[in-house]
């Protein structure tokens, strides 16, 4: 992490994904845009023949435009599922409200004594639509589908999301491993593909009328051409992966898979939020998900065995500044009270609850507690207050809501949570900077995020959980003053994960397993 | 022969044209004169159906035009718009060859047509064919338009307002080539304006409308010298004694002409008897004369009159 790419440097190792994306991204922008003028146009055509319906129609299209469009992703997965169609499906939409509005437009906006002049001269409506409103309202026509095709080129980076490919993989990834290079190599790419295709559109759009028929067809043939780009012939596989974005780009994750277990597996890119979904509906096969998250209950995934250790250990455990240890004694036992309490399988559960049957994470908290016989009343707290911090999400909030029934129910002091403050930039920033007291913290994270040793360092201790644990113990105090107490238990670490029954008949329960299977004739 | 007969539009229960007959005979020039709004372009419109009439017929050499497909009536008449309403994004020569396209004629013969209209039309082939009509004056366009509408040599020509749009000195030329084009001779035309002069310049007969309704349906001496309302003499009374002077010609007047005797010193300008009073008055103004010698037509009478007598030949006893 430390070595800074250079970004041509990053632009050439990944030139062959550079292309297939880019590629891709043409491919889905173009295949939209195809059915929406296909459908678009004519609708267009209609609505200015039947005005009545126009307000209906545009109203509609408008509508669609307003939905962000993640969400209008996650309308589609239902649907279509993950992967090419709902992409697209997407994209269509986005790019019919300019198409239709224009071709009405356009339409409508032909001079009434031309279109008098053609009636009077024996013309049949078709002939007046296709030999005089069409020609005439080309530029109007064709400015509608230069604007979708801008937006299509920007929307179609969120078809990262769900397995769709193109250059948000680059651009979604970098974000999430916090690397400019390689946002900057999918932005880059979609922002110069905007300009380009608007430029060309540009230019068709003040052709002169003459030539406007031929250019019209030249126009269908590329968009017909650059749509196969897209449906490129899928080879035959037996295992589909998933991987989302920062997963894709990581040492400790498909690039150590690939490293370490020499694991090739035919993979697309897609969102974590519906990454799990898709392997229960067998879409894919194998996901690299999170070993304590609850959707792995939900969906009954099994968690594949990292038999050569390549997923650093993420063992949760409570970070706190040393200053408050000293001045309330107290505090370490209660926070203590939960070390060893909670593995895999029940943080799993925990999460489940409160993910997937939408229980509050006060509820799952309280009823943990209880169940261990560790929840007590809460005291009238006499004593200072202790500020609990966490990141924004469940186990996180789960984690919080022990933390503050434990100190309120076993000391005098006084609680303050400050729930959701991002991810551990923004935690560790409020602890170091005396805005929180404590927050729940994940030693992979504090190793490779934070503390960010040299690879060799990194590789002498990452076999081992508890060489992980002291080291990141040792640094802390030294560097921070921030105290690592027990871990509570659970590794909530990447892993890899199939479908339970699936990974039952192909006898798959470890990460060589499946290279084994996948070598296998 | 076009026959209208009863003819009505009704647009929500407000009429616009109401119970319409006229008759225009082969060759003939018919004037549908009145203000905007007296039903005079929608009563042009439902003769190539444009507009569909709500009662009435309408007959052309005796057979019904609303029992034909109106794409294939249309084709058989030629249509020019005040707008010349020109396709933008045709060139010259094709726009003049949509209608014949549309009948189907061969490329050649397409061209040849196109080329003959414009020479008569005195637009320079050569130079114009291949422009679109936007790098055209607006007197050209005109020109072509009327081209387009003769394209397929149709027996009738339908003209809305046709010069309305182009200024007055480029209006009186083109009107003037219109009267002496030779393709126009044998036409059967129906012409809507709401300028007088332009209708009993280019009129054999005019139909003086007002509210949807016929008020005279004359030639131009009929609808002068006898009008048949107060509104016919009202609507006429600014250009009345212009009219009047091209109206009348020295044949009308020839009784009332005091006989002329050779003078050899006299050196009076000379006119004939089937041109107009107006005629004469230009004539003496050119040659700065004060009397003129009218020749007959038959025998070798000649007549003379002086500038004083012909003012007094529009007196109202004539």
């Amino acid at each position: 992490m430390n070595q800074q790419q250079n970004f041509w440097e990053f632009v050439v190792l990944q030139s062959d994904k550079l292309i297939s994306q880019t590629l891709t991204h043409i491919g889905l922008t173009f295949a939209s845009l195809l059915l929406a003028i296909l459908v678009g146009v004519p609708l267009g055509i209609l609505i200015a023949n039947k005005k009545k319906m126009a307000g209906t129609v545009l109203g509609m299209a408008g509508i669609l435009q307003t939905i962000p469009s993640v969400a209008l992703l996650g309308f589609m997965i239902p649907v279509f599922g993950i992967g090419t169609v709902p992409a697209v499906a997407v994209l269509f939409l986005y790019a019919l409200l300019p198409i239709i509005r224009n071709t009405y437009t356009g339409i409508t906006g032909v001079n009434e004594a031309v279109r008098d002049a053609a009636r009077g001269m024996g013309m049949t409506p078709k002939q007046i639509l296709f030999q005089v409103e069409i020609p005439l309202a080309l530029p109007v026509m064709l400015a509608g589908i230069r604007t979708a095709t801008v937006i299509n080129v920007g929307v179609a980076t969120l078809a990262a999301y769900i397995a769709g490919g193109g250059l948000g993989e680059f651009i979604f990834g970098g974000i999430a491993l916090n690397n400019t290079n390689m946002i900057l190599a999918g932005a880059i790419p979609a922002a110069l593909l905007a300009i380009l295709l608007d430029f060309l559109l540009g230019k068709v759009q003040h052709i002169i009328p003459a030539r406007i028929k031929s250019v019209s067809l030249l126009l269908s043939v590329v968009l017909l051409l650059s749509t196969l780009f897209y449906f490129k012939p899928v080879g035959e596989r037996k295992l589909l992966a998933g991987f989302e974005p920062e997963f894709m780009g990581r040492t400790d994750g498909y690039l150590g898979l690939k490293s370490e277990y020499k694991l090739n597996i035919p993979s697309v890119v897609i969102s974590d939020a519906v990454m799990y979904e898709a392997a229960y509906e067998k879409k894919l096969d194998v996901i690299g998900g999170y070993s304590t998250d609850g959707r792995l209950k939900a969906y009954n995934l099994k968690v594949l065995q990292d038999d050569k250790v390549i997923f650093p250990p993420y063992h949760a455990a409570p970070l706190v500044r040393q200053e408050v240890l000293v001045k309330h004694p107290e505090l370490q036992n209660a926070l203590n009270l939960l070390a060893g309490v909670i593995d895999d399988s029940t943080m799993t559960e925990l999460n489940y609850q409160a993910d997937y049957l939408k229980q509050t994470p006060e509820q799952v908290a309280k009823n943990f507690l209880q169940s261990k016989k560790l929840w007590r009343e809460p005291q009238i707290g006499t004593g200072p207050t202790i500020r609990i911090g966490c990141k924004i999400f469940g186990e996180q909030y789960i984690l919080t809501e022990m933390y503050r029934m434990l100190i309120q129910g076993h000391t005098q002091l006084k609680v303050e949570t400050k729930t959701g403050l991002g991810g551990t930039k923004i935690c560790f920033d409020a602890l170091t900077n005396n805005q929180i007291d404590l927050y729940p913290e994940y030693t992979g994270t504090g190793l490779l995020v934070i503390l960010q040793p040299a690879q060799p360092d990194i590789d002498a201790i990452m076999a081992s959980s508890d060489k992980v644990f002291s080291y990141v113990q040792n640094q802390f105090e030294k560097k921070y003053k921030l105290t690592w107490l027990k871990p509570i238990g659970f590794n909530n670490t990447y892993a890899l994960m199939m479908r339970r029954e699936q990974a039952k008949a192909l006898q798959i329960s470890s990460i060589s397993d499946l290279k084994n299977y996948l070598e296998k004739e | 022969m076009i026959v209208v007969d009863n003819l009505s539009k009704i647009y929500n229960e407000v009429v616009a044209v109401e119970e319409v007959s006229f008759t225009v005979k082969e060759g003939q020039n018919l004037v549908l004169l009145g203000t905007s709004g007296c039903g005079k372009t929608t009563t042009l419109r439902m003769i190539n159906r444009l507009v569909e009439p709500s009662a009435g017929q309408i007959y052309i050499n005796g057979k019904s035009i609303l029992n034909q497909p109106a794409e294939i009536l249309r084709r058989s008449m030629g249509y020019v718009l005040q707008n010349n309403g020109l396709f933008p994004h045709y060139t010259v020569a094709e726009n003049i060859g949509i209608v014949p396209q549309l009948l189907g004629w061969d490329k050649k013969r397409i061209k040849t047509r196109t080329i003959e209209l414009l020479d008569k039309l005195q637009l320079d082939a050569g130079k114009y064919l291949h422009s679109y009509p936007h790098e055209l004056s607006g007197g050209q366009q005109q020109r072509v338009g009327l081209a387009r509408a003769l394209a397929a040599d149709p027996p009738i020509l339908l003209m809305d307002e046709p010069f309305g749009a182009l200024d007055p000195i480029t209006r009186l030329n083109i009107r003037q080539e219109f009267l002496y084009l030779n393709e126009l001779k044998r036409k059967t035309i129906i012409l809507v304006t709401h300028d007088v002069e332009e209708a009993f310049a280019l009129g054999d007969k005019i139909c003086l409308m007002d509210k949807g309704q016929i008020v005279q349906n004359g030639t131009p001496a009929e609808l002068l010298f006898h009008p048949a309302q107060e509104f016919v003499r009202n609507f006429l009374h600014p250009q009345a004694l212009l009219l009047k002077m091209k109206a009348i010609k020295f044949k009308d007047i020839w009784n009332k002409l005091d006989d002329f005797t050779d003078l050899p010193a006299a050196n009076y300008p000379v006119i004939k008897t089937e041109q107009s009073l107006w005629d004469a008055i230009e004539l003496l103004q050119q040659k700065k004369a004060d009397k003129i010698v009218v020749t007959p037509e038959t025998g070798n009478q000649k007549k003379i009159i002086s500038s004083a007598s012909i003012l007094q030949a529009l007196s109202p006893e004539n």
